[in-house]
């Protein structure tokens, strides 16, 4: 069996890129500190019709479908043992953990009464029926198990003399021994709350319109992260490797983009089965703003599926173009769901703040910046294989 | 040898062991089941809780005050309620508590025997006994519309009310006229206090009024020795000093316009307010939604089931106005416009939010772009200095 080595990329940290999307980190952590010493009124529009803002559907609902990447490659290479692609997987998995771990920090800027949120984990303050409660748990405990999945390209950036010195060569091993158990709970936390995400709008009722309210939601959600999955796993190799030159994997998609196209396939299926059975085709063709999303949806969905699963997919640009195209549709279906075609009645409406995006805007630069700080000072990317 | 503490000898089972003192007294019930009651009816009239011992007291005192109860132009809807009150139970009131010596519907003798026994309780507690009437007195004909014992019911009100240490009108045919006393009153039905000008009569108004409202009267009477505080009705404060419209439940759908129109329609099914349909609540003075009836919990009251209230303790509402017709609301009236449930709420789009989401949407595509050029060639080696291969 190969192990794969990984190698830092190395070079400049603080480049000129880096340092335009630290100046956007800072105007963001501008309006978070408004945000903590005058309240959420003072940045967000967010009201008591859509108490749910951008904050919430696009770090955490969205920002953790990209984070999938993870999971996605987790399951395809420990689950159903694809060994090949195993030089994405940390790659993968660093998206994940800043996916994740920055969605995690949204929610902290969204929660109203932020000093209580200690007591999510207090077992006897638990309402077992709360879906809102499975998803802050299973996140708290998945965005643990990722840093702690990652926590090897830590120990092997450490000289050996200094992991000697404090132990951490024994942590080492016993992490590289039992790290099955880690990829195991991995995996399955992971299904949880990507389809507890859209069970969330099924309480919603009434208020989501029947295109999108359907008792499937929670499949439909769990099955378009995944694809949404591979598809940041070959947007961030495809940017990286336009960005530094590193070696093209354009092989390696070919493979992986059948199983994107596929998981779009079944989900097209589900959902247009589901909407037949329903009866609501009728809705999808009515012209109407919700009508015409729903199309637009539907076109970025089934685009990557002809796109993939043709010549196209040995083709470097049109691995591009599909991965885009999953990730925008995976990204308007929740922004639909959540925020556009939501009625909660009596009159409201709701459109982000400027400083509301900006937070946004910081959040996700910060990710960037994490991402290329990690990439150039630990061993992420691949760089080769050696006999074990 | 065993020390007894004081602690553990219990007190209580040996005053509980005397059937002549203090366990008698309390007819049945725990010493702490009553102690609740009279803390209960304490809480009723709106009195501090000590005042529950001193209720307590009165109501296990050795002499029980003697009780006349005469029934007039009745339903004995006011009995049937009393007998579905269930702390305490009727039993315990007229056993334990009083002594009912007479009732016509509860009194154990019949005929001669019966009102040779009021005759002879009249007679004996003469100015120390509490009459309590039920049923409106008809006037016309010298009274010969409602006889008892071939006395017309008119005199035997006047003549039990000269002995009685306090009277109580009990239902809305007694406190105003009721049902009788309706057009075109073919009786002359009129209330007690109007046939017993000059004496006060607690007045208990309801068609049946709420047992406990009549429960708390008679235990604050035997505590006290005076009426409770009354209005200018003469009906107790604690129970008639609030509208109906001022504790109902469905005020809040009042207040916001939101009226049920019909019965059964969707605002009748969604519990909004019954205003509308000829709900008497904002001109009735009474206390149906705070304390409910039948013992079963909260909202059991006519609006709380979804029926109008119609005003039955009040004079010239209940039996007098018509059920659908609209209250005079005695607060104030619903304006005739209420704003707009669904005008638009929430901000809507800045130019600083559009500038920020087109910025991003270019940097989006720019860096797309940037990245596009490049693909599908091969990559030439050490292109960009700054970051070399590694």
């Amino acid at each position: 069996m190969n192990a794969i080595i990984h190698r830092p990329l190395g070079g400049k940290v603080v480049t000129k890129p880096f340092l335009i999307l630290g100046l956007f980190v800072l105007i963001a952590a501008y309006f978070i500190l408004r945000r903590f010493l005058f309240g959420m009124g003072d940045v967000s529009n967010m009201n008591n019709g859509f108490p749910i803002g951008t904050w919430v559907v696009l770090d955490v609902v969205i920002g953790t479908a990209f984070g999938c990447g993870g999971f996605a490659m987790a399951l395809l290479i420990y689950i159903f043992n694809r060994n090949v692609y195993h030089p994405l997987m940390r790659p993968a998995l660093l998206g994940g953990v800043f996916g994740y771990t920055l969605g995690g920090l949204a929610v902290m800027i969204d929660l109203g009464r932020y000093w209580q949120a200690f007591n999510l984990l207090l077992p006897w303050y638990a309402q077992p029926n709360s879906v809102i409660l499975e998803v802050g748990l299973c996140v708290m405990a998945y965005i643990t198990v990722l840093w702690l999945e990652f926590w090897p390209a830590f120990l092997e950036r450490m000289s050996p003399r200094f992991k000697q010195r404090f132990g951490l060569d024994q942590l080492q091993a016993f992490l590289k021994r039992y790290m099955y158990v880690l990829v195991a709970v991995g995996v399955l936390l992971p299904t949880m709350h990507q389809s507890s995400l859209g069970t969330v709008l099924l309480i919603l009722g009434h208020k989501l319109p029947p295109l999108w309210n359907t008792p499937w939601l929670p499949l439909l959600f769990l099955s378009s992260a995944l694809a949404m999955g591979y598809g940041v796993v070959m947007l961030e190799a495809t940017l990286v490797n336009r960005a530094f030159n590193t070696p093209s994997e354009t092989v390696l998609f070919a493979r992986l983009s059948r199983v994107a196209a596929g998981l779009l396939v079944g989900f097209s299926a589900l959902r247009w089965a589901d909407l037949i059975y329903r009866g609501q085709l009728g809705a999808v063709f009515a012209g109407d703003f919700n009508g015409n999303l729903f199309l637009i949806e539907t076109v970025l969905f089934l685009a990557p599926v002809f796109i993939l699963l043709s010549w196209r997919r040995t083709r470097q640009r049109w691995q591009f173009i599909g991965a885009v195209s999953v990730l925008a549709a995976g990204s308007l279906y929740r922004l639909d769901a959540y925020l556009l075609v939501l009625q909660p009645g009596n009159g409201w409406t709701y459109f982000p703040s400027g400083p509301e995006l900006m937070i946004t805007v910081g959040v996700v630069c910060l990710e960037i910046m994490l991402y290329l700080l990690f990439i150039k000072t630990l061993p992420v990317l691949p760089g080769g294989t050696a006999k074990a | 040898m065993i020390m007894l503490d004081a602690s553990d000898i219990n007190l209580e089972s040996y005053e509980m062991s005397n059937p002549e003192g203090y366990e008698g007294a309390l007819g049945g019930l725990t010493r702490r089941e009553f102690l609740k009651y009279c803390a209960g009816v304490a809480a009723t009239l709106g009195l501090p809780a000590l005042m529950g011992i001193r209720i307590a007291e009165a109501a296990t005192a050795k002499v029980r005050p003697p009780v006349i109860w005469l029934s007039a132009q009745e339903c004995t809807g006011c009995t049937e309620s009393l007998l579905r009150a269930y702390h305490p139970t009727l039993e315990t009131l007229i056993l334990d508590m009083i002594s009912l010596d007479y009732h016509e519907a509860l009194c154990a003798g019949a005929g001669h025997q019966a009102e040779a026994y009021k005759a002879k309780s009249m007679k004996a507690n003469w100015g120390k006994f509490v009459l309590v009437v039920d049923g409106s007195i008809p006037t016309r004909d010298g009274g010969v519309y409602c006889m008892v014992a071939g006395k017309p019911i008119l005199e035997a009100v006047k003549e039990a009310a000269e002995g009685a240490a306090a009277i109580i009108a009990i239902g809305s045919c007694a406190s105003w006229g009721g049902i009788p006393s309706s057009d075109p009153n073919p009786t002359d039905a009129k209330p007690v206090h109007e046939i017993l000008t000059g004496k006060t009569v607690i007045n208990i108004p309801g068609c049946p009024p709420n047992p406990y409202n009549f429960l708390s009267t008679v235990l604050y009477l035997l505590t006290l020795g005076k009426p409770p505080a009354l209005d200018a009705k003469n009906r107790p404060k604690f129970a008639y000093g609030r509208l109906i419209h001022e504790n109902c439940e469905r005020r809040p759908h009042f207040d916001a316009g939101r009226f049920a129109l019909e019965f059964g329609d969707y605002g009748h099914r969604q519990g909004f307010c019954l205003y509308k349909l000829g709900c008497k609540g904002p001109e009735t003075y009474a206390n149906c939604p705070s304390i409910g009836f039948g013992d079963v919990g909260e909202g059991n009251w006519p609006v709380g089931i979804g029926h109008p209230c119609f005003g039955c303790t009040e004079q010239g509402i209940g039996f007098t106005k018509p059920i659908h017709a609209l209250a005079e609301v005695k607060t104030y009236a619903p304006p005739t416009a209420f704003p707009a449930v669904d005008s638009p709420k929430g901000e809507g789009i800045s130019s600083a939010a559009a500038a920020i989401l087109g910025g991003v949407a270019g940097l989006a595509v720019g860096a797309g772009a940037m990245a596009w050029r490049g693909m599908d060639a091969e990559p030439k080696p050490d292109a960009d200095p700054d970051h070399p291969k590694p």
